[in-house]
């Protein structure tokens, strides 16, 4: 028996875990209740995928009323803010969150670090099931009396609770919050998982500073997500006693339908203030990991290094540290101490700071390498190009006097798909296309890539470049139909229909992705343990797709970083982080 | 995982001190806490995280009581108990304070003999803290019940501001929801601790892991923090 007396003399070793690795014995802990991380990062994808593909639906119907008004009466005033809502909210939370932390930060994590597994791969298994209830219960919503909640995707009281909103005095907004407060709880189990074992369960030699940056791009957003959505589940707790108790957390004095209500003494603004400390961050909670595999994916398909790692490693901290002070930017017209306005302005407009490091980074990264246009690579340059475009209109809305006139209006609208919906999910495809043969061992079609992309990147240009443009006539968002007014030209109503028609267009490229998804399965190109010749250290596993423990007997060792492409007067062109010193001329 | 720790160990470097050591530790492979498990690393960051809950909460009580237009209770009066005559503010709550405090020092010596192997001692001692523990409960519950009887409800209540209510019950219900946890977790960790589940190395139900006696070091963490998020909602809400 142990006889150490302390916690642990002495540091352990990288080899020994201290937690066991679990060996699963049946189908059922293997597959369904299994405890390995890249089962469960597939788990998250397939579920987060197939509840984004509910808000990509949605998103049809809200164009289809938006282009066409008054055509589809299926569609009622009431059921287009329950298609909003529920489309905002699943594609940030339930999908891009889920993904690239749930999905990728489980397969890729501990591969990338050297580990066998999460570190607490009980509590990982628990993570996921508690993110399937909480999307379970968003879905019930749906069949609820009342519908879902058509509060809008902020939630902002005291409108989310009152019956003048779809869902406000039925169960939409009651099961909004409680999968809200599922998920965050579910997420917490993950992401302690993530934020451990990027810290203490690195391979030998895997220092911070040798780390991929999706690695550390993941790393970031995950303790970023685990301050900030504190703010969410402590404003969803007192939203539901507001609305199931009768409190008046939120809620001011306020007459409705001629009717005196029983609150009285609220703070609406508190509710604002507790949803944009989360709400912010959540926006780079998204936005990190991409960052993140955007670097990786350019580098290993320019077969450059990365240029000035240091530098982009701490672009990303500072990024993540910055965006817990500018949530206010989202309240210039909620009646704030102009003062604040300032402050909240200068803050965001320095996140441009580390943001633009990043974008001259990839540009450098990219500047005379030897790029290969696979399909990774042509997502991640449209990620570059798409991101740019979404910043730029970013410093417009960042400023409080031009943000006053563009406030809710469909420019808005535009800026937040361009730079937080458009180029994330441009990641995901990318990271998809790239990592697809480790995790199943064969290459996706190239072909159904190709038409997928350019579809998808044009049509996403196609639909939020003009956008702006209506969104500048004056077109407010969030309205079912703005029928005739003096300001808006009828030509908006044209721009509006192709907007729509160009989204049904994009919508119904993705089946093509999805076909390729499953078609590749089965019949891909054998990709081999190392197709892309990438040097991180999930391409080097003994076995691929990696088996249960990634590494069979030994664990990695890591010599290098991770950005070894094109070395002068190496064998190959690109040497993998495990290989040591003395084999790199081989 | 026996006598690894001792192979393993790095015989001749002395570790450096100070900002030169953080920077050493972190710039290091493997481990950027060099002496700390996976098990106690983690509850420090969920520690972290559980900080930024109570905090929202407690942001969000002092904002509606700044933000509420009827005048706000006296905590004083209302947690006033009348005993033997005697009219004393605040009492009940200043026994429960003491009587939390008294268990973070029951939890330390807990700490202590389990890592000296000393399994009655530490399974008695954690089963003291839990004890602790759940007489703060049951006295919150008695408070609890005394205000609603005089009234209080979370929608309103005879002296004032109705977010007095709301605020009361959500911040000490959700403390109290912390304290009744840790007592769960403080009997499960006593039974297996008086049983030796961490000398005989039995695999736990759930997990089908082995537990160590570093488990009772971390739940020692988590219980320390509810008693000092409890100090804060003492200062704050009670003495404000």
């Amino acid at each position: 028996m142990s006889t150490a007396s302390g916690p642990l003399d002495g540091i352990p070793a990288a080899e020994v875990p201290d937690v066991e690795l679990y060996h699963p014995k049946s189908w059922l802990t293997k597959y369904v209740f299994s405890q390995d991380a890249k089962i469960i990062g597939i788990q998250y994808s397939l579920t987060a995928t197939s509840i984004g593909l509910v808000a990509l639906v949605l998103s049809w119907l809200m164009r289809l009323q938006l282009g066409f008004p008054g055509t589809f009466d299926f569609i009622t005033p009431a059921e287009y803010y329950q298609f909003i809502t529920m489309h905002g909210m699943i594609m940030v939370v339930y999908l891009l969150t889920a993904l690239f932390l749930g999905g990728f930060g489980n397969y890729l994590i501990p591969l990338m670090i050297g580990a066998r597994d999460m570190v607490f791969p009980y509590a990982n298994m628990l993570s996921y099931w508690i993110y399937l209830l909480a999307v379970l219960v968003l879905v019930a919503s749906f069949f609820a009396p009342g519908g879902p909640t058509g509060a809008g995707w902020t939630l902002y009281p005291p409108q989310a609770i009152l019956s003048g909103t779809p869902g406000g005095q039925d169960w939409g907004i009651i099961l909004m919050l409680a999968s809200l407060m599922l998920f965050i709880i579910g997420f917490t189990m993950g992401g302690l998982n993530y934020v451990v074992t990027v810290l203490q369960a690195r391979a030998r030699g895997m220092t911070l500073m040798r780390m991929p940056l999706t690695v550390w791009g993941i790393f970031t957003a995950t303790v970023m997500a685990l301050l900030a959505f504190p703010a969410l589940f402590v404003s969803a707790v007192m939203m539901l006693l507001d609305r199931l108790l009768g409190t008046s957390f939120f809620m001011p004095a306020l007459v409705e339908m001629g009717q005196r209500l029983n609150h009285e003494g609220g703070s609406p603004l508190l509710f604002q203030h507790l949803f944009w400390f989360f709400g912010h961050p959540e926006v780079y909670i998204v936005a990190l990991p991409a960052f993140g595999i955007v670097s990786d994916l350019i580098s290993t398909h320019a077969r450059r290094n990365i240029f000035g790692y240091r530098m982009m490693v701490w672009a990303i901290v500072i990024i993540g540290a910055l965006s817990f002070v500018v949530w206010a930017h989202h309240m210039y017209v909620s009646g704030m101490n102009p003062y604040f306005g300032f402050f909240f302005a200068t803050t965001t407009l320095i996140i441009a700071v580390p943001t633009a490091i990043k974008v001259y980074n990839w540009l450098l990264t990219l500047w005379r390498g030897n790029i290969h246009l696979t399909v990774p690579m042509l997502f991640a340059l449209a990620f570059i190009v798409t991101f740019v475009n979404g910043g730029l209109t970013g410093l417009f809305l960042g400023n409080v006097v031009v943000d006053v006139p563009l406030s809710d209006t469909m420019f808005v609208v535009a800026h937040f798909h361009m730079v937080m919906g458009v180029a994330p999910i441009f990641v995901i495809f990318g990271a998809i296309y790239h990592w697809y043969p480790k995790i199943t061992g064969r290459m996706l079609n190239e072909a159904m890539g190709r038409l997928h992309f350019w579809v998808s990147f044009l049509g996403a240009y196609l639909i939020f470049f003009p956008m702006h443009y209506i969104g500048l006539l004056g077109v407010p968002r969030r309205y079912y139909e703005i029928g005739e007014t003096a300001f808006v030209p009828a030509s908006a109503a044209t721009l509006n229909a192709f907007i729509s028609v160009m989204a049904l267009i994009v919508g119904a490229a993705q089946i093509v992705f999805l076909f390729n998804l499953a078609w590749s399965l089965r019949r891909g190109r054998p990709a081999g343990p190392n197709p892309w010749n990438a040097t991180t250290l999930e391409w080097q596993t003994p076995e691929t797709p990696p088996p249960h423990g990634n590494w069979g007997k030994e664990l990695p060792v890591v010599y290098r970083w991770p950005y070894d492409y094109s070395v002068p007067g190496a064998a190959q062109d690109f040497i993998p982080q495990n290989h040591p010193p003395a084999r790199a001329a081989e | 995982m026996e006598g690894i720790a001792q192979a393993q160990a790095p015989a001749t470097m002395e570790p450096a001190g100070g900002m030169q050591g953080f920077v050493a530790d972190w710039s290091s492979d493997q481990r950027a806490f060099k002496n700390v498990s996976w098990g106690k690393a983690m509850m420090w960051i969920f520690l972290l995280s559980d900080t930024f809950i109570f905090g929202c909460f407690l942001l969000s009580y002092m904002t509606v009581r700044m933000s509420t237009t009827v005048p706000w209770p006296n905590p004083s009066e209302v947690f006033a108990l009348e005993i033997a005559g005697q009219h004393l503010p605040l009492i009940l709550i200043a026994i429960m304070t003491f009587v939390l405090i008294t268990s973070s020092g029951t939890m330390a010596m807990a700490v202590n003999c389990g890592y000296r192997r000393d399994r009655a001692r530490t399974a008695a001692l954690l089963l003291v803290t839990a004890l602790f523990g759940a007489a703060f409960v049951g006295m919150q519950a008695f408070e609890w019940t005394k205000l609603i009887h005089e009234g209080v409800r979370p929608w309103g209540n005879p002296w004032g501001a109705e977010q007095f209510g709301s605020a009361f019950f959500m911040i000490t219900g959700f403390h109290g929801t912390h304290v009744t946890i840790g007592v769960i977790f403080l009997l499960i960790v006593a039974r297996k601790v008086w049983r030796g589940d961490y000398d005989t190395g039995r695999p736990g139900f759930f997990t089908s892991r082995k537990g160590r006696y570093e488990i009772v070091e971390i739940t020692g963490l988590y219980w320390h923090f509810v008693d000092l998020v409890w100090v804060f909602i003492f200062a704050l809400f009670y003495l404000w």
